[in-house]
Formats: structure tokens, sequence, C-alpha cells
């Protein structure tokens, strides 16, 4: 029972070995040369610590609201078109419209943020 | 899918809808005199799926995989949902130039509503219903803001949207029970299965969670809270198509899973906890009302008054009370509209006139405007020959039917105490000296619609035997 596992406890040893080993390996060799600004925990991110009723600029979330929208749109079609041989073999080609309905309403209001200026960053 | 083309003519209401809500949108971003035939095409479809719903309403069949049913009293429905909503399209063309938040969204957001509140009227399964409640309550959370330049309207659009969305938690987990429990989301196998699992603790839970989630939208007692503050802070107009639409959508979610369970022989399940609602929105309704000297939160009151009256039929069990409850929601979103609407038009910049005295000596100032908003307040307040008369008539047979004679009885005294709030708006108008000097700007679209939702309370109330037999034949 047991012996069936040892390759997979091989793979966990080995990744542990290999990425404490690059990490020694950086701060062995590599050159030091430290500024506060790369001494944070987020080099290019927001400070961690300070307060926590930071003023975010409305931009954000718009591009996050939009973001969603296509994050939607694959989550929706992924699974189809990995399905679509099957399921075009039962129901026929009302599968491809179905998804074509749902991609130029999806579009259409791509079009309206577009020309809205939702994109716009400034 | 649509398989042949029956099929296509029968969801053509909702198809309608869809495609209008794209062309809506085509027109914002490419038309020129777009803020002219906006709110027009707007109008112009929903008469369109509404008046194709009414010539439709005998081809009773399920669409989509068994997940939208059409025809019968679903396409009744469709008519209060696609009317109401062309009659609040119509008010707020000028009232929304008058506030200055003339924005060609509110058009769209409104046909987007109506697409919600229709998919949860078809529907033949708990998703649809989800899928339906939030497109309509999503919608709704922008329009309560959509005068986003005062800062009342934000505040009616946040706490609308932070309550909601709570309640819609107890929705979404009364329908992860009732999954659990059953094993489907459809509601003819959830219909099924009910007599069997009727002592299963977790199913009725559920179930219950499912009703408290609608309990809110209705704005039944303990969930009204958002109620007065939500329709006094968002445009007038918006919060006539809260009261109708909304409510009556979310009446015919419930009419849908517990008509179902009618048939299964659970009618009565319910009973105790629907009379204790009824009653204590009912009473509740109509006392805080009477307190009230604004007038659109006096509306919001007597709405969660009339929540109640249509809780008894729900509580009656029977199908005479599921047709009342139906003839009850269509005259109720007439007369409803016809006060907001009234509001709408006398309410002057910057929410004059929402006091309830800048109504005293209006019938010697406008008298025809007084006489529509007389007609809508002997409408809610339920006297003959009017419509509300005959909504809360065929409710109470309905109860006393069902051997609720003690909740009838509290029903009527409850409109009894209505009559008190409704009739001093009358009593202003036509006995009082005018107090305040104010000019009501020409709004002949805002009269128009006015007019059409009177001209339909008094059909209803002259002609109810005709439409209570359509519904009743469809049950």
């Amino acid at each position: 029972m047991i012996e069936s596992y040892i390759p997979i406890f091989l793979v966990i040893g080995f990744a542990i070995v290999f990425a404490f080993g690059v990490l020694l390996s950086s701060t062995a060799f590599g050159p030091q040369r430290p500024t506060s600004e790369k001494s944070s925990t987020y080099e290019s991110g927001m400070k961690p610590v300070g307060t926590t009723r930071e003023r975010v600029s409305i931009k954000y979330y718009m591009v996050a609201m939009l973001f969603i929208i296509f994050d939607i749109e694959v989550i929706f079609v992924y699974p189809w078109a990995v399905q679509f041989k099957k399921l075009f073999s039962e129901v026929g080609i009302s599968v491809f419209y179905s998804m074509l309905v749902f991609l130029v309403v999806l579009e259409l209001g791509y079009l309206y943020v577009y020309k809205k200026g939702g994109f716009r960053w400034d | 899918m649509i398989n042949n083309a029956q099929e296509f003519y029968n969801a053509l209401p909702i198809l309608i809808i869809g495609t209008g809500i794209l062309i809506s949108l085509l027109i914002e971003i490419y038309a020129e005199k777009r803020k002219i035939f906006q709110p027009w095409i707007s109008i112009i479809i929903f008469i369109a799926a509404g008046s194709y719903a009414l010539l439709s309403i005998e081809q009773k069949s399920t669409l989509f995989m068994n997940m939208l049913a059409t025809g019968g009293n679903v396409n009744v429905f469709y008519f209060i949902f696609t009317f109401g909503a062309a009659v609040v399209t119509l008010l707020s063309i000028n009232y929304l130039k008058k506030y200055g938040a003339n924005y060609g969204e509110f058009y769209i957001l409104v046909q987007l509503s109506v697409l919600g509140m229709m998919l949860m009227a078809g529907a033949k399964d708990l998703i649809v219903i989800f899928l339906g409640l939030e497109l309509m309550s999503v919608s709704f959370y922008a329009l309560a803001g959509i005068n986003r330049k005062r800062l009342k309207s934000n505040e009616a659009s946040l706490k609308y949207f932070l309550l909601g969305a709570f309640t819609t938690g107890f929705t979404v987990y009364g329908i992860a029970l009732i999954y659990g429990t059953v094993g489907s989301t459809s509601i003819d196998l959830i219909a099924e299965k009910f007599i069997e699992l009727s002592n299963n603790f977790l199913f009725i839970t559920g179930l219950l969670l499912f009703f408290i989630g609608f309990s809110f939208k209705i704005a039944a007692f303990p969930f009204h809270m958002w109620v007065p503050d939500v329709y006094q802070g968002s445009s007038t107009t918006v919060a006539g198509l809260f009261s109708t639409g909304g409510k009556a959508a979310a009446f015919s979610a419930i009419l849908i899973t517990l008509g179902a369970l009618f048939t299964a022989g659970g009618a009565h399940t319910f009973t105790p906890y629907l009379a204790v609602l009824a009653v204590l929105s009912m009473l509740y309704g109509s006392i805080v009302a009477i307190a009230q000297s604004d007038i659109k939160r006096m509306l919001a009151y007597s709405s969660i008054a009339h929540a109640g009256y249509l809780i008894i039929g729900l509580a009656a069990g029977n199908y005479q009370g599921i047709a009342g409850i139906i003839f009850y929601l269509a005259a109720y979103t007439f007369m409803n509209l016809g006060a907001f609407g009234i509001v709408s038009l006398i309410e002057g910049e910057e929410e004059a006139n929402l006091d309830i005295k800048s109504y005293a000596g209006l019938a010697a100032k406008y008298p025809m405007l007084a006489a529509l908003l007389s007609i809508c307040m002997f409408a809610l307040a339920g006297l003959p020959p009017l419509a509300g008369f005959f909504g809360k008539y065929y409710i109470f047979i309905a109860a006393i039917k069902a051997d609720l004679t003690w909740l009838a009885i509290v029903g009527v005294f409850s409109s009894a105490i209505s009559v008190y709030f409704y009739l001093r708006i009358v009593v202003l108008m036509y006995f009082k000296e005018s107090e305040k000097d104010f000019v009501v700007a020409h709004n002949s679209t805002g009269l128009l619609a006015v007019i059409i939702s009177v001209l339909l309370v008094i059909v209803f109330g002259v002609a109810p035997g005709t439409i209570i037999n359509l519904i009743s034949s469809f049950l």
C-alpha cells in the first residue's frame, strides 16, 4: 500500500529541496543592494502597513467590473467548447447558435462600454 | 433552445423585451437624437410585448427544456409588468427632465428589470426564479440611485442594495436546502416529492427561507424596513415601479412555488405563518401610514398594508385565493401607479410639494389632477365600484371559503383604518383652503400616463367578473 505512494513522496521531497535550494542560492550567491522600497512586502504594490481606509481611484473599480464580464464569458465558453462535439451530435446546430446569441449580447455590452468611454484611463 | 416555430411564437414576449434592450443599447451609443426617441422606443417595445402576451394568452406551453412556462396566467403577469412599465416610462419622460437626470440608461434599466420580472413569472425552475430575481433587483438598485446628484437618492440606492443583497442570501440558502433534500431545482419535481418530504425539517426550512427572501421583495411586515426610506429617496416614478412591478413579480414567484404545492396537496402547510405575516403587515401598514406627513412615505406604508391583503390570499390556500391575488395585483399596479404618477406631477423641483399639506385646496386650482388622485385614493381604500374593492372582495371570499373568517375580518378592519389616511388627502383637496401657492408644470405625457392607469382601474372595477373568470380558467 505505502509503496505506491513513494513516487509522490519523492516528488514532494524534490519540490521542497528545489524550492529552498533556489531561494537559498540566490541569497548566497546573488549581489545584495537592499533599498527601503525593495525590502517592503509588495515591491510595486500597496504599502502593507497603514490606514485601511485608503482612497482608491474609481478607475480601478471600473477595470475590475469590466474584467468580471470577460471572466464570466470565458467561464461559459470554455466548457461549451470542450463539450461541443458531443453536444453537436446530440442536439444539432442549435448548440452553436445559442452560444452565438450569448456572445452577440455580450459583445453589444462591450460595445456600449467602449463607446461610453469605459476603457479610457484618463 | 427553440425547436419549432410555435415555441418561438410562445417565447415572443420575452424575446421582444430582450431584443428591445439590445436595440436601446445601440440607440444609446449611436443615435444622435436619442434623448427624444429613446423613451418612445422603449414604450413601443413594452406595448408590443404586452399586447402579444394578451393575444397569445391561450397558448400554454413550456419552453427551454422545461425551464419556462408561457400562456395562461403567466401572460396575465406579462401584461401587468409591461403595461405598468410603459406607464412608468411615460411618466418619467418629463419627470427626469425636471430633475436633470434624463439619462438614456434609465429606460434600458426599466426594460432590464421587466425582463427579470417576466423570467420570474414564467419560471418552472428555482434557478430561473433566482436569475429573474437578480436581474430585476440589480436593475432596481441602479434605478433607485438614477438621480445621482441627490444625496437621498444615493442613500436609498445603497440601503436597498445592502438589504436586498442580504435577503437574496436567504433565498439562495433556501434554494440550496430544497435542492439538497429534493435533489432537483425543478418546481414540478419539488411538488411531486412534497408529501414525502413534508416532515423533513431541512426541506421545510428551505421553503420558509425561500419565502422570507420574497417577503422582503413584497414588503411584508417584519421585512419592510427598507420600504419607506427607499420610496422616499428614489425618484417618484421609480418608487411606483418598485411598489407595483417588483411586488407583482415577487408574488408571481411565490404563486408558482406555492401553486405547485397546492396541486401536491400541501395547500395549508404554511397557513399559520402566512396568516401572522398578513395580520402584522395589514395592521402595521395601515396604522403607521396615519402618522405620515410625507405623501411618498404614506404610500410606502400603504404598500406594506396591501402586501398584507395579498398574503391573505396565499394563506387561504385555494384557487380562489390565487385568482384573487392575480386580479388584485393587476388592479393594485394601476391604482398605485396612478397615485404615484399624480405625486410625481405635483412634485416640484428639489422635492417640493411632497408634504401632505401641499394638497390642501388642490381641487380649486387643478380640478383634473384632484379628480384623478381622488379616484386612485378611493380605489386604494377599496371603495366600490373601483378595482381595489373587487380585489379585496375576491381575496376575503377566498379566506372565508378556507375557514379563515377571522383573517377576513381583520382584513376588513384594517381597510377601515386605511380609509382614514386615503380619504384625508381627498378631504384636504376638496374642503380645505390652499396654504401654499405653487404652480404645477404642464406635463402632457405624465397626465396621459395617469389617465391610462385610472381608466384601467375603472375598467377592472366595472368588469371584474370577466377578468376573474379568465384568470380562474387558467388555474
